[in-house]
């Protein structure tokens, strides 16, 4: 009897003790976050997630005091986060929308980190000379126009090629995705068509064909299915030496994906790039430009509400730039040409907080 | 006296208070009942939450579309314009391809373990099932990649196409990866699951089930008949557990299916299941409308789950019954 009573007073209090241990937790918890180094979370883009997992570790390396975490959610997650402000930095491949800007609650600045291109690969039994498209081609073929491989339009460019009467199957991705971005805007503005049927987006509605998940999902039924063709992120294709088209740029020569063609791009379009750096690259004008290319962006805002996590922002942009710019044609990335790196390092001098600048 | 009456006053509340908790009336067993019904409680708000948050983060395009978003084909988000029925559609068909080919292959798989296989065989059979229920799914998406689709291509489909041409279900072109491959794909998947279950529920129908209808001069096939009849229930229960895994399995499809948000009356063709379509336009989707849109998809595949399960509830209930007044 008294046993049981006094089990029944212990079982009574658990809660209680259960609720201040759980504070006392907390309230240890937030005293030593405070003591800490300065923790910056960021989120968004997996394309360049490679490289900024190796920015972040080699930064930590010379900046102890920082801690930065990034998550490779996707761009669109990335986006959503910055606005909401659950984290200190975005990233994202396509440029934010103006409507995307309004969403949030301050002022957004883009600070482009690097470059990345988008290849067309295919799977053609006894081909091995490298094939060879003119855009209005790549966008026909995407449309279900030109249906069979031996289409005299592509038989037009690649007259030494013994191409087969077989139907072609497109694949494209199936997941939403910054590759499809720039493909799509690639081909937006070389074929009036597809601008009116389709357009550009992360995961437009496809004319034909089938979708694979990821770039390993469109290789692999690239790979496993005959006279197949997709497209593919120009690090992927080369890591997996995947066959890939020569396309005809906007100056007339047929180029083939290359870090020094991507880079190009950047520097060819420099000239009408707008303040923001909002801007696409692709079908940019120049002879050794690869046209189907697109910029990578970190989001900040301009404005910071914590000044120490602001500058240790502030000085892991400065050092992405610069010292970060090197690691980037190890892992596949074109790294900024030299004008743009003048134009972000004045977009990341004008980050303030309360006002004061944070470099 | 008073004191007495003091204490027996005291315990009959006492009394009170703890029969609220427990009928034994010890303070251990109520709260051991009340952990356990919260417990149970838990199952339950759990699914209300989620319908309600489901419900709610769609509302947008329950608005802007109505009803229509369940009839409609078109899902350009481009244009901003969703409906969900090439998605309901390849839910539906690849789910019912795998439980058609699934359900007589686990129960014949079942049935020779418990009733017929010497032992030797038996237990690393069963041991294998059940190391093929528990592969990751992602697993099975690549091997069907690698291997299913291709084998499908070269070796099954074109005879599909010849013999059984003039249905529309086989027509069209040849490419490995599509509705019929999403489907086998499942129906490997969730074999393995029933056939687990079944197995159990066979093993535990009393032998003397079996030895009477011997005694009675039952053949062997006559005997396992009576031992599926009992086990009728559970059969039904595995049968659902693995229609519930093909109806929301979502990275093994998606890799085999093709992921086109079309309905074409040919099993070859690319389709698009509902789990698939959220995994994989869920990261990038930036729209109120679109992000609105999937949700809307995640509600429906709720409901359709729920519709599936409520259905197979009824017919079980009619089964049992039937046997049941037949016994």
């Amino acid at each position: 009897m008294s046993l049981s009573s006094s089990l029944s007073r212990i079982a009574v209090r658990l809660p209680l003790f259960f609720v201040i241990a759980v504070a006392i937790f907390a309230y240890g918890c937030k005293g030593t976050g405070t003591r800490g180094p300065v923790n910056l979370q960021g989120a968004g883009a997996t394309f360049p997630n490679p490289l900024y997992q190796k920015w972040l570790s080699e930064f930590s390396k010379q900046h102890p005091d920082i801690r930065i975490d990034y998550q490779s959610i996707g761009s669109g997650g990335g986006i959503k986060q910055i606005q909401s402000q659950t984290v200190d930095f975005g990233a994202s491949d396509a440029p934010m929308t103006d409507s995307e800007l309004k969403g949030a609650p301050g002022e957004l600045i883009h600070i482009p980190t690097v470059l990345g291109a988008v290849v067309v690969t295919y799977n053609l039994e006894g081909v091995s000379t490298p094939l060879r498209f003119s855009p209005d081609v790549i966008a026909d073929i995407f449309l279900g126009k030109i249906a069979k491989w031996n289409d005299p339009r592509i038989k037009a460019d690649n007259a030494a090629v013994n191409l087969p009467a077989a139907d072609i199957s497109v694949v494209h991705r199936a997941d939403a995705s910054g590759t499809s971005f720039v493909f799509t805007d690639y081909l937006s503005k070389v074929s009036a068509d597809w601008k009116d049927k389709v357009g550009a987006d992360k995961s437009p509605k496809w004319p034909v064909g089938q979708g694979g998940k990821g770039n390993e999902g469109v290789t692999g039924q690239i790979k496993q299915q005959p006279n197949t063709i997709g497209y593919v992120e120009l690090a992927y294709a080369v890591q997996n030496k995947l066959p890939a088209a020569l396309i005809k740029n906007a100056g007339g020569k047929f180029v083939a994906a290359s870090i020094d063609g991507v880079t190009a791009a950047a520097a060819a379009s420099a000239a009408t790039t707008p303040d923001d750096l909002r801007v696409s690259i692709t079908n940019a004008n120049g002879a050794e430009v690869y046209p189907i290319s697109s910029y990578t962006y970190i989001l900040a805002y301009k404005d910071q509400r914590d000044a120490a996590k602001g500058k240790a922002l502030v000085a892991f942009l400065w050092w992405g730039i610069h010292d970060g710019e090197s690691f980037a044609r190890d892992l596949q990335y074109a790294p900024l040409p030299a004008e743009i790196v003048k134009r972000a390092e004045a977009k990341i001098n004008s980050i303030t907080s309360g006002g004061k600048p944070l470099r | 006296m008073n004191q007495i009456t003091n204490a027996n006053s005291q315990r009959k509340n006492a009394g009170q208070w703890r029969f609220a908790l427990s009928p034994t009336g010890n303070a251990g067993d109520g709260i051991f009942r009340g952990l356990m019904f919260a417990a149970a409680l838990l199952i339950l708000v759990i699914v209300v939450v989620m319908i309600v948050a489901l419900a709610a983060k769609s509302t947008l395009s329950i608005q802007r579309f109505g009803f229509g978003f369940l009839t409609s084909r078109e899902w350009d988000p481009v244009k901003g314009q969703f409906g969900a029925l090439p998605f309901i559609y390849g839910t539906v068909v690849s789910s019912a391809i795998a439980v058609l080919i699934a359900v007589p292959l686990s129960l014949g798989i079942a049935v020779f373990l418990v009733e017929q296989a010497p032992s030797y065989l038996a237990r690393p059979i069963t041991f294998m099932v059940e190391l093929l229920a528990a592969i990751p799914s992602v697993v099975y998406g690549l091997w069907g990649i690698f291997v299913l689709a291709p084998f499908l291509r070269v070796h099954v489909e074109p005879r599909l196409g010849s013999w059984l041409g003039w249905l529309p279900l086989f027509r069209g072109s040849i490419t490995g990866i599509g509705l019929l491959t999403g489907g086998i794909m499942l129906a490997i998947m969730v074999t393995p699951i029933i056939t687990a279950v079944v197995r159990d529920v066979l093993e535990a129908v009393p032998n003397s089930q079996r030895e009477a209808a011997l005694a009675l001069g039952a053949t062997k096939w006559e005997t396992t008949r009576v031992v599926l009849v009992n086990g009728v229930p559970g059969i039904a229960g595995a049968v659902m557990l693995g229609l519930g895994r093909a109806l929301g399995e979502t990275m093994a499809v998606t890799m085999v299916i093709g992921n086109r948000a079309e309905i074409s009356a040919s099993l070859f063709a690319p389709s698009y299941t509902i789990a698939s379509a959220i995994a994989n336009e869920f990261t990038e989707a930036t729209g109120d409308i679109y992000l609105s849109s999937l949700v809307e998809l995640g509600l429906i595949l709720f409901l359709v789950t729920f519709a599936v399960n409520g259905l197979a509830r009824v017919l079980v209930w009619n089964v049992t019954r039937r046997s049941g007044a037949a016994a």
